[in-house]
């Protein structure tokens, strides 16, 4: 039974002092309802600027419904409902008064199946450049080049710029979709599953991505891989019934988790 | 091994008879396409395309008809498919969990099966009667009536099959609705969408009832669209129920210029369609 026995990946992330976080999206007693089914359970949870914040959990527990708050991606859909506090900074991210697409360019999303929309390699970037944006047009290749570099994709694809996005392998795609969400330049970076399409080393290189990336974004992931989490994140959050059971440093909760259900998790002795 | 040996003997049986279906279906098709070639092809020469109907017994073409079902086509697709892409949209993409949608979709398959000549005499009662004669425009109402419900079905269809993920994707940018849908998934649908439109053409273009109602028919050359309009479904018929010889040659030939042309439009529609789904 001791926690002692579980191979913990190497986790090569510095524990972040309580000093030194700055509070990017911060959820407090959030409710959320898929008709009368109460899904999530007074969730409360920060991610904090700059860090990777892994949400794990058995299937069914809640933790995309959570990220597609996060977005407001719910709205899409009729019979949908937040209740509680989510803040983006100081912007009410569930105010009736939010404007969703600007919320959604500061929020982005990478989703499980890679989505490449179908349209070339070049136009899947700058599509969503221009939707902000008008700039010459040296200017715009130059920002999808430097999206395309920041999703390490940009060697693989520079010479077929004009093909078709959904000819790309499926890594590709996913890097593809980074790249896209990238080029937008958003404060907050949503991966839902990102790699659970992928090969291992499509996943590894979507991983290292990740790690780039936390520099610039806040980024939040749901994953289903417990090594993944602990390899890329710099909090974890363990999910389960719809309620946040422990949330705090990744290195901590992986080998010192504070709640049994936690510790039975991640040793594999439920899923 | 029993089990085994009645399993394989009740393949065989349901094998052989949908082969024998097929079969059955596919030799009155031939059988249909022989004759049709065998009588109307030796009528086919430059004549038929250059030439006006002619009176019984004087030789003549089918310029006119065929040059009055392209106008009417014409008119009735250009009439019939934004109304039908825009409903089709609405259903998929704005309404998709509304009643109103339910309530439309039931409607709209009820006007896709209506008998066209239900159509011809609806238009009749709404366009000829008060105009008070038979004319072009009422012709090409009542088959764009014929094309709205066709295009509705495939577009809304079409949209569907386009994955939520897709929109997900979309929104994920912050792409207002409507540019999602005209950038992202009209583009995705697009093959399946002018399938649609080309299967509606090749509806219409056979289309008598209606016609026979609205358009009537035309001996001379005529792109007046406020006055009959001539077109192939209904010379065939006035002419296939003549008494005379040269008129019945005249009308296997405009009926294998139907067929033909239809048959190229369902290719191309088939060919688009599989290009969709390949890209």
């Amino acid at each position: 039974m001791s926690v002692a026995t579980i191979t913990v990946p190497t986790v090569s992330h510095t524990p972040a002092s309580a000093g030194d976080l700055t509070k990017k999206i911060s959820i407090r007693d959030l409710d959320f309802f898929y008709g009368d089914h109460r899904a999530l359970r007074s969730i409360n949870v920060t991610l904090y600027q700059g860090k990777v914040t892994a949400f794990i959990g058995p299937s069914g527990c809640g933790k995309s419904t959570l990220l597609r708050i996060l977005n407001r991606m719910y709205d899409l859909y009729p019979n949908q409902r937040a209740a509680g506090h989510v803040r983006l900074d100081n912007d009410d991210i569930l105010a009736p008064s939010q404007d969703l697409n600007l919320l959604r360019a500061k929020v982005g999303m990478v989703f499980q199946k890679p989505t490449p929309f179908p349209m070339t390699i070049y136009e899947n970037i700058a599509f969503g450049i221009r939707l902000y944006e008008r700039l010459p047009k040296a200017e715009l290749d130059d920002r999808v080049r430097r999206a395309l570099e920041r999703a390490a994709l940009w060697d693989e694809v520079k010479d077929k710029l004009g093909a078709n996005g959904l000819s790309l392998s499926g890594g590709q795609q996913q890097r593809l979709c980074i790249a896209r969400t990238v080029a937008v330049q958003p404060e907050v970076i949503l991966f839902d599953e990102p790699c659970s399409a992928l090969d291992p080393i499509s996943t590894a290189k979507i991983e290292e991505l990740m790690d780039e990336l936390k520099d610039d974004y806040t980024i939040a992931i749901v994953t289903h891989n417990m090594q993944q989490a602990a390899r890329v994140s710099d909090f974890t959050a363990f999910m389960y019934l719809g309620e946040l059971v422990e949330f705090g440093e990744t290195t901590r909760i992986f080998t010192n988790p504070k709640d049994r259900r936690t510790q039975d998790y991640i040793t594999g002795r439920f899923g | 091994m029993a089990l085994y040996e009645t399993r394989r003997r009740r393949n065989a049986a349901a094998v052989t008879m949908s082969v024998g279906a097929t079969l059955f279906g596919l030799t009155w098709l031939v059988v249909i396409l022989g004759v049709l070639l065998w009588k109307g092809f030796s009528g086919l020469s430059l004549d038929v395309f250059t030439h006006m109907t002619p009176p019984p017994g004087a030789a003549g073409g089918l310029l006119n008809p065929i040059v009055g079902s392209l106008v009417l086509t014409f008119i009735a697709v250009a009439i019939g498919t934004p109304l039908g892409i825009l409903a089709g949209t609405y259903m998929a993409e704005y309404g998709r969990y509304d009643r109103l949608t339910t309530v439309v979709r039931f409607i709209n398959d009820i006007l896709l099966s209506a008998p066209s000549i239900v159509v011809g005499l609806f238009v009749y009662e709404i366009m000829v009667a008060r105009m008070g004669h038979f004319s072009g425009w009422a012709g090409a109402v009542s088959l764009a009536v014929i094309v709205v419900p066709v295009v509705v079905r495939t577009t809304e269809d079409m949209l569907t099959l386009v994955p939520d993920t897709l929109r997900e994707a979309a929104a994920s940018i912050g792409l207002p609705r409507s540019l999602m849908i005209r950038k992202i998934a009209y583009r995705a649908a697009q093959a399946g969408m002018v399938t649609g439109v080309l299967l509606a053409v090749a509806r219409i273009s056979g289309e008598t009832a209606p016609l026979l109602f609205t358009a009537l028919n035309n001996q001379f050359w005529s792109l007046d669209l406020n006055a009959p309009v001539a077109s192939l479904p209904v010379v065939i018929f006035q002419f296939a129920l003549s008494p005379y010889k040269d008129w019945q040659d005249l009308a296997w030939t405009g009926a294998l210029i139907i067929t033909l042309a239809v048959l190229a439009l369902s290719i191309v529609a088939r060919t688009l369609a599989a290009q969709g789904k390949s890209s």
